[in-house]
């Protein structure tokens, strides 16, 4: 369920590092508790995310609705946001089918691959969720 | 509400149960110097028949059977029977929207049409369920806007209701929001667009333009809205006479409209409760305040109607919310529900056109103070005489003048803003220009 190769927090976002670039996304569990999913918006601070944007590690960088709820998005790593998964504008729902792969968020540089350390793996995290229920 | 009789046998088991000797003891745990340690001024019960006649003889002092011609925000229109019927229906006047509001079909339904003839009535995309009143959907209106631009800034025209410019300043004031005014064209009473034009700049999120405006003048909207979008600002079009949209243009070029219905089917009422309403372009959906009620199938396929985009709501974004807003004027919006029903397209036309046509009469015998466009308000010179004075010589004919402008606009002293209705008769509107 929950790749080995990915990393995750207890926000509930994933990223998968490959040299110093990640793509983000939110996971299984997440998308599950959050119901069908309807809009996803990306802003940081007041402003629209772009591309060029550099983010802190636990920093806001947007929301996910579904029909009753909403969650914040947290960058897991610190970096300069490199792309935007447009796509999700148009087909939201994605977030529900492939959350793990094709319905990713965001692409990210890293500038500090340190904070690798501090999130959790793949069994780390089952057992949180686990522990959540 | 139901009515729960309690004789003092009652009282004293409840009393017990509770523990305690007297009601009194009920409120021990307030501190001494909050309390009030005396019975409240109230007088002893009066008898059915003397209440009644006490409300009746407080009625008796009301201005019934006077002519009116005071405008300024609140309007003398004509309330179509059907409206009071179709309201005070149990089903409206007593239920609360539950917490599950698609319970509720019946109440989402008569939103639903309401939504849907206020898009039809402007030519916006998307109307919420309503806002308590006009001044506070048009400060809704401008946060909106600061949303939508990631700007703070406000250009808010002198010719918008005084009134709603205090609220906006309300609004705004510990919301990082600088408001700068711009001025009015002293020989049309509309507002002075190269003003704004010099006043405007890239850190502005929204003008804020009303129409008719405050003195009844007809503004350019299409144009103030040209000079915002080159500074990336949006153009914000109060109003608080909606018949007007019986007769004047929609301005295409407005990104949010935000007015008071009060003209449609809801009494004076001393200042309230009125419906505002906030209108706008789907793209600018998401940072709308207020509920909105739509269209959808349920399990069975049957039409039926669910509230929608709720996640920009208060009880689910919390402090990310659009507004503090988390309901509707919906009985008071079903006011302007039915009238707009009763009068239709071709209704509304010939009403507002009524109401132009006897405010152009009226005017007509006067001296008008502006020469723009007006609809069914306009401001008159009283030719070096005392407004108060023109009024209280009004009032001893019967009839209630305008109002004197130097309360809102100092340079305005000598000048009255009034207004004629499709109630207005030529013989009140006669008698009227004969005091001046």
């Amino acid at each position: 369920m929950y790749p080995e190769n990915y990393r995750y927090t207890k926000e509930h976002e994933w990223v998968l590092v490959e040299g110093d670039a990640g793509t983000v996304g939110i996971t299984d569990h997440a998308q599950h508790e959050l119901g069908d999913i309807v809009y996803v918006d990306f802003k940081y601070g007041r402003d629209t995310l772009k591309a060029g944007q550099q983010v802190e590690q636990g920093k806001s960088i947007g929301s996910v609705e579904s029909v009753k709820a909403v969650s914040d998005i947290y960058s897991p790593v610190s970096g300069e946001i490199v792309g935007i998964n447009q796509s999700l504008a148009d087909t939201p729902e994605k977030l529900n089918a492939d959350p793990h792969g094709e319905a990713w968020l965001f692409k990210i540089r890293l500038s500090n691959p340190g904070e690798i350390a501090s999130l959790l793996s793949a069994a780390d995290y089952e057992a949180y969720i686990g522990a959540e229920k | 509400m139901r009515y729960l009789p309690k004789s003092d046998s009652e009282r004293r088991e409840m009393l017990a149960a509770c523990g305690v000797e007297s009601a009194e003891d009920l409120f021990a745990h307030l501190p001494e110097a909050v309390r009030l340690k005396r019975p409240l001024d109230l007088p002893d019960g009066v008898s059915e028949y003397e209440i009644v006649d006490y409300f009746r003889r407080q009625g008796d002092r009301n201005a019934n059977g006077y002519a009116s011609f005071l405008g300024a925000g609140v309007y003398a229109h004509y309330r179509p029977v059907l409206v009071d019927t179709v309201v005070s229906r149990g089903e409206f006047l007593t239920s609360y929207t539950p917490y599950q509001a698609e319970i509720s079909q019946g109440t989402l339904t008569t939103i639903f049409e309401f939504q849907t003839m206020i898009c039809q009535l402007t030519g916006m995309d998307v109307a919420n369920a309503s806002m308590y009143d006009g001044s506070t959907a048009l400060a809704e209106a401008a946060l909106m806007a600061a949303r939508l631009t990631s700007k703070g800034g406000l250009l808010v025209a002198r010719t918008v209701h005084p009134e709603y410019q205090e609220v906006l300043q309300t609004y705004a004031k510990n919301q990082g929001m600088p408001i700068t005014e711009f001025g009015y064209d002293p020989g049309t009473g509309a507002a002075d667009l190269d003003d704004l034009e010099r006043k405007l700049n890239s850190l502005d999120a929204a003008v804020i333009l009303q129409s008719p405006n405050f003195f009844g003048v007809v503004e350019d909207v299409n144009r103030a809205a040209e000079l915002a979008h080159r500074r990336a600002a949006l153009l914000v079009m109060g109003f608080t006479e909606a018949v007007s949209l019986g007769i004047l243009q929609p301005p295409a070029e407005a990104d949010i409209l935000a007015g008071e219905l009060q003209s449609f089917a809801i009494s004076p009422s001393y200042g309230g409760p009125y419906a505002g309403i906030i209108a706008t372009r789907d793209r600018f959906v998401r940072q709308m305040p207020g509920r909105l009620v739509g269209e959808t199938t349920d399990t069975h396929g049957n039409r039926a109607f669910c509230l929608t985009l709720a996640t920009r709501e208060q009880h689910i974004r919390r402090e990310k919310a659009t507004s503090n807003i988390c309901t509707n004027q919906a009985l008071i919006a079903l006011m302007a529900t039915v009238f707009m029903s009763v009068y239709g397209k071709q209704g509304l036309r010939e009403l507002a056109e009524q109401n132009l046509a006897k405010a152009h009469y009226l005017a007509g015998k006067l001296t008008p103070r502006f020469s723009g466009p007006f609809f069914n308000e306009f401001v008159v010179s009283t030719n070096g005489r005392n407004p108060e004075e023109i009024n209280r010589a009004l009032l001893e004919r019967k009839i209630i003048g305008g109002l004197p402008l130097g309360r809102f606009y100092p340079e305005l002293s000598g000048a009255m803003l009034l207004c004629a209705t499709e109630m207005s008769r030529r013989e009140d509107m006669d008698a009227l220009a004969a005091i001046f």
